[in-house]
């Protein structure tokens, strides 16, 4: 006998196993990396050369350094949650599905942290 | 207990191929081939962060004609990617779901990616960053 209400016990246990969240998060993102994308492409294109000082210059200005930082974690969202689908889509046996998604998520934190890491220090000049 | 092959609904090899499924499947595989590039970008910046040793040995990757493909294939995705989900959120928002403007929004996004990925290679080429 549980004190849970009947509703409250089979919420979100549907077989979607979650609601909107992801679709929606998909959507945001895409939407946030329309402007981010676009910056950092054509802030590349815009810089005289792409030398080792010019570029690091260029990430040290707080604006790009911020930038790039929201870029690369929103990039590495989206990423997740696209790629996520991917593997839930043509993934069947439970096993490899279950590691395939544990391994995109440990690899989307790994590489996010380490971009990110990487524009701290160019900021901080160390 | 025998087991039964239980009926599949109809899959891919039963519908006709047509733009539709052709850019939506294009969709998913610029998607992949970001996701990698994205490791790419991120090696771009440790490298960036190292020291100017490491940073040139990453260019001169880049610069190679492997890597120059990389980034042509990663050009093209990335402009596909973006139109092509700019296509999608219109949907999402519920426009643009007549056949003709399916149509018309899917090759616009197929020659505009294919026009802003020449754009950016000219612009690098005129500017000599190969």
């Amino acid at each position: 006998m549980s004190l849970r209400s009947p509703l409250g016990q089979v919420l979100g246990l549907g077989s979607a196993k979650s609601g909107t969240g992801h679709w929606w998060g998909q959507r945001v993102s895409a939407l946030a990396l329309i402007p981010l994308c676009l910056w950092f492409v054509f802030s590349l294109l815009l810089l005289p050369n792409l030398d080792y000082s010019t570029t690091r210059a260029w990430l040290q200005w707080p604006v790009s350094g911020f930038l790039a930082i929201l870029l690369v974690a929103v990039v590495a969202y989206h990423s997740y949650l696209g790629t996520t689908v991917i593997v839930e889509d043509y993934v069947h046996a439970e096993g490899y599905k279950l590691l395939g998604l544990v391994l995109l998520r440990f690899l989307h934190v790994l590489v996010a942290g380490a971009a990110i890491f990487a524009i701290l220090r160019i900021a901080f000049g160390t | 207990m025998p087991v039964r092959a239980r009926p599949l609904s109809p899959h891919l090899q039963i519908y006709r191929w047509q733009l539709g499924n052709t850019l939506s499947i294009l969709h998913r595989l610029t998607g992949i081939l970001l996701g990698f590039g994205f490791l790419a970008l991120a090696y771009w910046f440790v490298a960036l962060a190292t020291d100017a040793h490491s940073y040139r040995a990453a260019t001169h990757l880049f610069a190679s004609p492997l890597g120059l493909l990389a980034l042509l294939g990663w050009t093209f995705a990335f402009f596909y990617h973006l139109l092509n989900g700019v296509r999608h959120l219109l949907w999402d928002a519920g426009r643009g779901f007549e056949r003709t403007e399916r149509h018309a929004s899917g090759w616009l996004a197929v020659v505009g990616a294919g026009a802003l990925t020449l754009g950016v290679w000219i612009l690098l080429w005129h500017f000599e960053r190969l």
